[in-house]
């Protein structure tokens, strides 16, 4: 039962902070993009204005809200609420720290530790599309409908190496368990990252996220210069909010996932002596600091990416995803698994 | 009780989406009550233990399918209500269709003995590490050849393509 | 054909050499750019709190002198207007009358002074062309305003306070005048 109450609360803290953390991210991009380009960013609303992502939702929420007379208004808000749902889904098997011992059970700090966590992963990813094409296909305006399209194509080609850059991780572990996987890179010293097994593979499964975000430089269903705001056009106040607020819930996300994978999870040098000294509950915190580190560090390198790098032509998207990665991603995959042979 | 209340529920929303998907007469509509449908079998799948399987089917089939799907749609701009074409030729053959599926789905159902519960099923059998043994032991060759098959389809429509190209 | 400047660079079509094609190393250095970049100096001046230092001969708003005793300088000469190459000032000229002579330094002053600020582009041709030391430009900023009619400035805007602490020194801007002139 207090396993029960444990993970109904955890399921809370996990949504507070998914959001907490997202809302942050907002804040964070303006100052990390002002800072990039030798200005202060928002510093009115509180000290540092650090107060920022607080008023933006309040005018986010005091909006007028718009749908259009002519847009199909079931569809039209069942797609910010889509992208919102699935964005947030994905948090439940990501294992945020070791485990602990409740009522003489060991309990790992995760919401569900499914043997298929990276499938389900990749099942809610490639749902995270419908949001965008419900939504833009519903405003019935061209450009909503164009990056609705441009969504939906991109989504599903980066998803292929996305899935092939994972495959050659499952090789390595041998389970599908993201909890296996975290604890599979323990290493001797804690540092048996996957990143040292698999560089080819983190290269290809970082771009992979950058585009399933729809971040910069895959940033083409919302393109300003050409599309006015792509799928999200005809969007208004928190519907439109909920749009750029799960972009940034994904990113927290899908930084995550990448530490998980390639990064050791919550793993860190010389952890196994730090635990013989410390106690169980402050390790545990230990490790979840130092996995949102490695979060943290990675959100940031989105954003430095976004104020680096300019937006893809489509071709160029769809000759980066089809031509380069997928046969990359193949390659890796068949060289992991002759190794593997090799060395059993 | 759960998993009874569960089951019907599902197999009520898979059966009442798959009707609606039919008789919908806007498009889009379909192709998300098919999305729903899609959603309530993998439920089933879970409720049998097969998480591989459920999963699976909700990324390739909802994930992939269903967007491409989405996609054609969208682009054909079928947003206004279809009007089915009444030559009498190609009612006769989609009845004809019909009625061989029906037929295949009777016979397919027929040497299925019912009344298992869910529970009685094998606990492990629907793991990926069970599914696996099962395909790469038993069923390699079909495996294998499936795989082949789609290889194929994929290069002949590379092909197809782009002979297209070169003759214009 | 000679280059027009220094800056200028031969542009060539050559194709990218594999290591270049592969972009990393050059999204690496771009990286590196934006990282250096970050912990550079701002160049923001944060307006209300921190002000930008003018030059001395800065020509912002302007301002319409009195003379020790509190007196109107302007006697509606027009030469600021003639003078003026946006043709932004006009005036109304007026006769003192018997008592007026604690408020007009001479017999005959402005009843009307206009400045378009629209027109006006602050070249201060009209205080070199002022005989009467009456029109000066300050380093006031001209400030913004939401329609066109606000930017008609009017004698009673422009007019300084006849009290001493409501007077507007120029006494910089005079000496920098004849800094300049020398």
């Amino acid at each position: 039962m207090t396993i029960l109450v444990f993970k109904i609360l955890l399921v809370l803290v996990l949504f507070l902070i998914s959001l907490g953390v997202a809302a942050y991210s907002t804040y964070s991009e303006r100052k990390v993009a002002a800072f990039i380009q030798d200005r202060l960013g928002p510093n009115r609303a509180g000290p540092f204005g650090i107060l920022q992502p607080i008023a933006d939702g309040i005018k986010m929420i005091m909006k007028e809200e718009i749908i259009p007379l002519t847009s199909n208004k079931i569809l039209f808000v069942a797609g910010p609420a889509i992208t919102m749902i699935t964005a947030l889904m994905t948090s439940a098997v990501i294992p945020w720290g070791p485990s602990v011992t409740i009522d003489g059970m060991k309990v790992p700090l995760q919401v569900a530790d499914i043997n298929i966590g990276i499938l389900y992963v990749m099942g809610v990813v490639s749902l995270g599309v419908y949001g965008i094409m419900i939504g833009g296909w519903a405003s019935n305006n061209k450009y909503a409908l164009l990056g609705a399209v441009r969504a939906s194509t991109q989504m599903i080609s980066y998803e292929l190496a996305m899935g092939m850059s994972i495959i050659a991780i499952i090789m390595t572990t041998g389970s599908l368990s993201i909890g296996d996987m975290v604890t599979g890179q323990h290493g001797t010293w804690g540092m048996g990252w996957n990143i040292f097994v698999q560089p080819l593979g983190f290269l290809i499964f970082l771009i992979c996220a950058f585009a399933e975000c729809n971040r910069t430089p895959f940033d083409l269903p919302e393109s300003e210069t050409e599309l006015v705001g792509g799928y999200h056009t005809e969007y208004s106040s928190m519907k439109l909010g909920f749009y750029l607020f799960a972009e940034y819930v994904n990113m927290f996300i899908s930084s995550a996932i990448i530490t998980c994978l390639y990064f050791g999870g919550y793993h860190f040098p010389f952890m196994d002596k730090v635990s013989a000294i410390m106690g169980e509950v402050p390790f545990a915190i230990l490790c979840v600091m130092v996995f949102f580190l490695k979060i943290l560090f990675f959100i940031f390198f989105f954003m430095w990416v976004r104020w680096t790098i300019p937006r893809f032509r489509f071709d160029q998207l769809m000759n980066l995803g089809w031509k380069v990665l997928l046969p990359l991603s193949v390659l890796n995959m068949l060289a992991t698994g002759t190794i593997i042979v090799l060395n059993s | 009780m759960i998993t009874e209340i569960s089951f019907y529920s599902l197999s009520f929303l898979a059966i009442v989406s798959s009707i609606l998907m039919i008789f919908h007469k806007n498009a889009m509509y379909s192709v998300l009550f098919l999305l729903i449908c899609f959603f309530s079998v993998a439920g089933l799948y879970v409720m049998l233990n097969a998480q591989f399987l459920g999963i699976v089917h909700i990324i390739v089939y909802a994930g992939a399918i269903m967007v491409l799907f989405l996609y054609v749609i969208m682009f054909l701009n079928m947003s206004s209500p279809i009007t089915i074409r009444k030559s009498k030729l190609i009612m006769l053959a989609a009845i004809c269709t019909g009625l061989m599926f029906l037929f295949v789905l009777f016979a397919a159902l027929w040497s299925v003995p019912f009344g298992h519960a869910p529970q009685q099923v094998d606990q492990n059998i629907g793991l990926a590490k069970t599914l696996g043994k099962v395909l790469f032991n038993e069923y390699l060759i079909p495996f294998e050849v499936t795989s082949v098959l789609f290889l194929s389809g994929m290069i002949g429509v590379v092909i197809f393509n782009k002979k297209e190209t070169e003759n214009e | 054909m000679q280059p027009l400047s220094s800056r200028s660079k031969i542009v060539s079509n050559k194709t990218m050499s594999w290591s270049e094609r592969l972009y990393i190393p050059a999204i690496l250095a771009g990286l590196k750019v934006t990282l250096h970049h970050l912990f550079k100096k701002k160049v923001t001046v944060s307006y209300p709190e921190q002000t930008r230092p003018h030059s001395k001969f800065y020509r912002g708003r302007h301002v319409l002198k009195r003379d020790d005793q509190g007196r109107e300088n302007c006697t509606a000469c027009g030469l600021c207007a003639i003078a003026c190459p946006a043709e932004a000032i006009t005036m109304v000229a007026e006769e003192r009358q018997k008592g007026e002579e604690t408020l007009y330094r001479e017999e005959k002053y402005a009843a009307e002074y206009n400045i378009n600020m629209l027109r006006c582009i602050f070249c201060g041709l009209c205080e070199e062309a002022c005989p009467k030391d009456a029109i000066y430009l300050t380093d006031t900023i001209s400030t913004s305003g939401y329609n066109r009619d606000t930017f008609l400035y009017t004698k009673d805007m422009l007019l300084e306070g006849a009290l001493p602490e409501t007077r507007i020194d120029i006494q910089a801007r005079r000496k920098g005048q004849r800094e300049g002139a020398m």
